[in-house]
């Protein structure tokens, strides 16, 4: 049990240069000694994970045994690709670049994810904006998550519809296209050196089941996966990340029309997510968590909700593939 | 059983749970602490209600005081289809 009289979001507080020995100490037996791989490829965004798993792979095997791997597609954000070499120069990783559009292209990702758009707003244009995201602010909405289309043509008009189911799987399966394509492409980089692949999911987006099953959910081991995203960018203070990583908004790049990481899923700022999370599964009441967070009881009570039904609903993407019993 | 209970449990039996006997749960159960939707089969649940009671379902109305059991949701739609009338 936490000491109630402590706890704040002070509570997150990692001892960043022992946790960072601990993974690199985790990485090198499991890589080398268990997987028997000589070596790391991380694909690389530009986003916080990606960049603290390469900063780790780099002190755990040497720069010279890790590969920082570029996936860009059309509809990336060229920051992120610019962040994503600023990172590799910075830790002395040779950083490979693999434009998977053709791939995506040949499979039909963006035709398939326009034609389900196109059934929701028929005026909907491929190069115009478009994402998914949730109803906001969760602190102070009961609402369930349901997913919200959103649009915006080139005058600039944002138009947003609650999305139909069949419209919905599309969108979503099209869309994941992208992540499956980079793991693939990460494999084939791994296999022709004998590396491993290294994943980057945090705490948040493993157990709340924010990523791709097959895609960004596949990899050889994932060494910030017991941390909450609060402690990754602790993490990235500690080992040096570019402040221009620090301080860049999580976001999912993975629509055209851009979006933060909250907007598409988490519903509240990470801070205040990871808080009332730990507070949670330290066994705090909300009424406790809330009156360190200056919040309401019922406030804390609905984050502690969603935080379970996404566990719940989500137990799917975190199932191993299954035989007949 | 009311006709509206009847009718969204014989649907989430058979469509969502796969039950081979009916509804299993209490019908003030609620479905997302005991995992008998997801947040998927929510969006499923609103389709039902507007093809099959006929009217449109506000993004405001999708909460859990409206979805989260057969009762709440069967209260829901009579509250709504009171109104049409």
């Amino acid at each position: 049990m936490m000491n109630l009289l402590n706890f704040s979001k002070k509570s997150l507080a990692l001892d960043a240069q022992a946790e960072t020995q601990r993974i690199i100490e985790s990485l090198r037996e499991t890589v080398n000694q268990r997987l028997h791989r000589q070596g790391a490829v991380i694909g690389i965004s530009g986003g916080i994970d990606s960049s603290v798993v390469l900063a780790l792979a780099a002190r755990a095997f040497g720069p010279e045994r890790v590969v920082g791997l570029l996936l860009p597609e059309k509809e990336s954000s060229p920051e992120s690709a610019e962040l994503a070499l600023e990172l590799a120069a910075a830790f002395g990783v040779e950083p490979v670049t693999e434009n998977i559009t053709a791939t995506l292209e040949g499979a039909g990702c963006y035709q398939r994810r326009d034609e389900a758009i196109q059934r929701v707003f028929p005026q909907y244009q491929p190069g115009w904006k478009a994402k998914i995201v949730l109803p906001g602010d969760l602190l102070d909405q009961g609402t369930l998550n349901i997913f919200h289309l959103v649009v915006t043509g080139p005058d600039g008009v944002e138009m947003r519809q609650r999305l139909p189911l069949r419209e919905y799987y599309q969108i979503v399966a099209s869309s994941n296209f992208k992540q499956r394509t980079r793991t693939n492409m990460e494999y084939y980089h791994a296999e022709l050196r004998n590396y491993a692949v290294i994943g980057t999911p945090n705490k948040n987006e493993h157990d709340l089941g924010f990523f791709v099953k097959g895609g960004d959910g596949l990899y050889d081991i994932a060494p910030i996966r017991h941390l909450f995203k609060t402690q990754v960018y602790q993490l990235a203070e500690h080992l040096g990340v570019p402040a221009s990583i620090c301080s860049r908004p999580p976001t999912t790049d993975t629509y055209p029309g851009g979006g933060t990481q909250e907007e598409f899923f988490y519903r509240i700022p990470y801070d205040l997510l990871d808080t009332i999370w730990l507070g949670f599964e330290q066994g705090l009441v909300a009424a406790e968590i809330a009156a360190a967070l200056d919040l309401t009881a019922e406030q804390v009570a609905r984050v502690e909700q969603d935080i379970v039904r996404k566990q719940k609903t989500t137990a799917y993407l975190r199932s191993a593939p299954l035989g007949v019993e | 059983m009311d006709p509206v209970e009847e009718k969204i449990s014989r649907y989430i039996a058979d469509n969502i749970l796969f039950s081979k006997h009916g509804y299993p749960h209490p019908l003030d159960a609620s479905f997302l602490e005991n995992g008998i939707i997801d947040s998927m089969n929510v969006l499923e649940l609103v389709m039902f209600v507007e093809e099959n009671y006929g009217f449109k379902v506000a993004d405001e109305d999708i909460v859990p005081d409206n979805f989260d059991s057969v009762t709440l949701l069967a209260q829901f739609i009579r509250r709504k289809q009171a109104l049409k009338v």
